[in-house]
């Protein structure tokens, strides 16, 4: 055999080995999860709050944290999406398409998407030392919303560019103009890629535990207020990790895995919505 | 004559103050970054102001209580966890970009896609519990016997393998990218003339690629710089610059979430760790500038 054939089979094989390294690195971490945590998955874990002596072995379970995280990454979403919907529409109504400025405000938010959380987690508490807050709800859903933001407006973005030009220009024929034409027009066609934004978003706020370390605080309880401390999903994970107890460890794996699962579902259903959506959108 | 005044109509009102809000929440959302950086140096203000520059980033001594403020070791556990993981995963990576893009059928192509999506969303804790699962009793009874030392498995290398895991997706889905924009007709000029299919890859594909792979692996470093939570779990947070890949290690962002609670009763303390969040926003805003640069000059001039 030729030389040059020798190197491709070994490279090839290279590929193929990479390949492979890669996706069960993925297969392992979720079964590890799985065998480690099942055993503990109780119907308590997701019904019950910490009772006493929960971080010594004791009954309860982590609904303060699931909650948590829910309030949490909702209320971040919300505030996310008011900010970020604009913005999409802006960039790709009323401005001039592709226009320098577009560019640049593009390149800034791709820029904002990789600053990593616990910097936006730190921004956030300086914000909070400002006016005088403590860690609370509002505290960590202002600085999840700091960090869901860039990347909802460039997944929103990039969604709504698809709307055909032509589309638009049929919808100022007929004598709509552009906030008309943004609303009822752009916004209702790129509807199914929004909603995939908006889940995705979610989906990170969930999961994200350096942004809120400081900003969100940790509590057994469920949050009544905004200006409450909040537990969440991942803290409540790395908190009972850190108790030198097997029980609590375990619960701590089933814990990872109820965060896993969640995780997996809205990504699913990211997935799915996208596609099924699509029904009454023109191509 | 005067000129005509049509009466504004109430939908051009609105047209016009909805153009105007939405401006504003673009510039709103844009000045985040000034105000980041403006707010984290106005708080890292007092100890740049108390003790020099060189002594703050040269110094390894770290002694909160007596005012000591040295980030070389946090720095260097920054660098070598970074380092492990960038070795790691790049070769990796980069392979696999090329399998995908240039061998793999397209169906196993979209099959692959959405299983690197799911590791890209998966958890940094959910990282964190795995590494301390599987990959640190492994380093511990295995990788450091092996090696002839002991180690308690918490070290760089544990950190380095869980973060290579985590910036695969970013580096495998911007290289993949890259791939698909090499057009299609340079790849079968070099195949008629009778290059062999990785002849054209290392000669054709990989020249026009370069500039845009090399934008993939600075944004898996910037990834890796800042990431927190995952690294802090595996990688044994003792505050001494490491000498191998066993030696446990302290990087910036596990001290900025571990210090979290005491560091409002130690003067200056907070300071400093508004200056560690500082430096990792500046580092990472320089890399990532760089790539999106890099990689819109390369899109350019393949197309």
């Amino acid at each position: 055999m030729e030389r040059r054939n020798i190197e491709e089979k070994i490279f090839k094989g290279l590929m193929l080995i990479s390949t492979v390294v890669i996706l069960s690195s993925l297969i392992l971490i979720l079964l590890t999860v799985l065998v480690k945590g099942f055993p503990y998955l109780s119907l308590a874990m997701v019904t019950q709050v910490p009772q006493g002596g929960y971080y010594l072995g004791k009954g309860g379970g982590i609904l303060n944290a699931i909650v948590g995280s829910m309030y949490l990454a909702g209320g971040a979403t919300f505030l996310a999406i008011l900010f970020s919907l604009p913005v999409a529409l802006y960039l790709n109504v009323y401005s001039k398409s592709d226009s320098k400025f577009v560019s640049a405000c593009r390149f800034a938010f791709d820029v904002l998407c990789g600053v990593p959380s616990i910097v936006y987690g730190a921004f956030g508490f300086t914000i909070m030392i400002f006016f005088g807050m403590r860690a609370s709800l509002l505290g960590g859903i202002i600085a999840i919303a700091m960090l869901i933001m860039p990347m909802m407006i460039r997944s929103m973005d990039e969604v709504i560019r698809l709307v055909p030009r032509e589309l638009m220009d049929a919808s100022y024929a007929l004598g709509a103009n552009r906030w008309e034409t943004a609303l009822k027009v752009v916004a209702r066609q790129s509807l199914p890629g929004i909603l995939t934004s908006i889940l995705i978003a979610f989906g990170r706020g969930i999961g994200d535990a350096a942004a809120v370390i400081f900003t969100a605080g940790f509590t057994d309880a469920i949050p009544t207020s905004l200006l409450r401390p909040v537990a969440t999903l991942p803290l409540a994970i790395f908190f009972q990790l850190g108790v030198p107890i097997p029980e609590v460890q375990g619960r701590a794996y089933a814990s990872a895995l109820i965060l896993t699962i969640l995780i997996l579902i809205i990504s699913l259903a990211a997935r799915l919505l996208s596609k099924k959506l699509t029904r009454h959108v023109v191509k | 004559m005067k000129p005509l005044k049509v009466p504004m109509s109430a939908r051009r009102v609105k047209d016009i103050l909805a153009s105007k809000i939405m401006l504003l929440f673009t510039l709103a959302a844009l000045a985040l970054i000034f105000l980041m950086v403006a707010g984290l140096y106005l708080k890292s203000k007092p100890i740049l102001a108390s003790q020099p520059l060189g002594e703050l980033f040269f110094s390894s001594r770290w002694r909160p209580f007596r005012g000591e403020f040295g980030f070389l070791s946090f720095i260097m556990g920054t660098v070598w966890v970074t380092g492990v993981a960038v070795l790691i995963a790049v070769p990796l990576c980069l392979l696999t970009s090329i399998y995908l893009s240039e061998y793999a059928h397209s169906r196993i192509r979209e099959w692959v896609k959405p299983l690197i999506d799911i590791l890209a969303g998966i958890p940094s804790v959910v990282f964190g519990v795995w590494g301390m699962l599987v990959i640190v009793p492994f380093i511990k009874d295995v990788v450091a016997p092996f090696a002839g030392t002991f180690s308690t498995g918490y070290s760089v290398l544990a950190g380095g393998i869980v973060l290579a895991i985590m910036i695969f997706p970013v580096i495998i889905h911007v290289s993949l990218e890259i791939f698909r924009a090499v057009p299609q007709e340079i790849r079968e000029a070099s195949l008629a003339v009778g290059a062999t299919r990785w002849q054209t890859i290392k000669h054709v594909v990989m020249r026009k690629a370069l500039p845009g792979v090399a934008a993939a692996v600075v944004l898996g470093i910037s990834r890796a710089f800042g990431e927190t939570m995952a690294v802090l779990m595996v990688v044994g947070n003792v505050a001494k610059i490491p000498h191998s890949v066993l030696d446990p290690a302290y990087p910036l962002p596990a001290l900025i979430a571990n210090n979290y609670g005491e560091m409002l009763s130690i003067p200056l303390y907070d300071s400093a760790l508004m200056l560690a969040a500082l430096i990792l926003l500046l580092v990472i805003l320089v890399f990532n500038t760089l790539s999106k640069i890099i990689l819109i000059r390369v899109q350019r001039s393949i197309r």
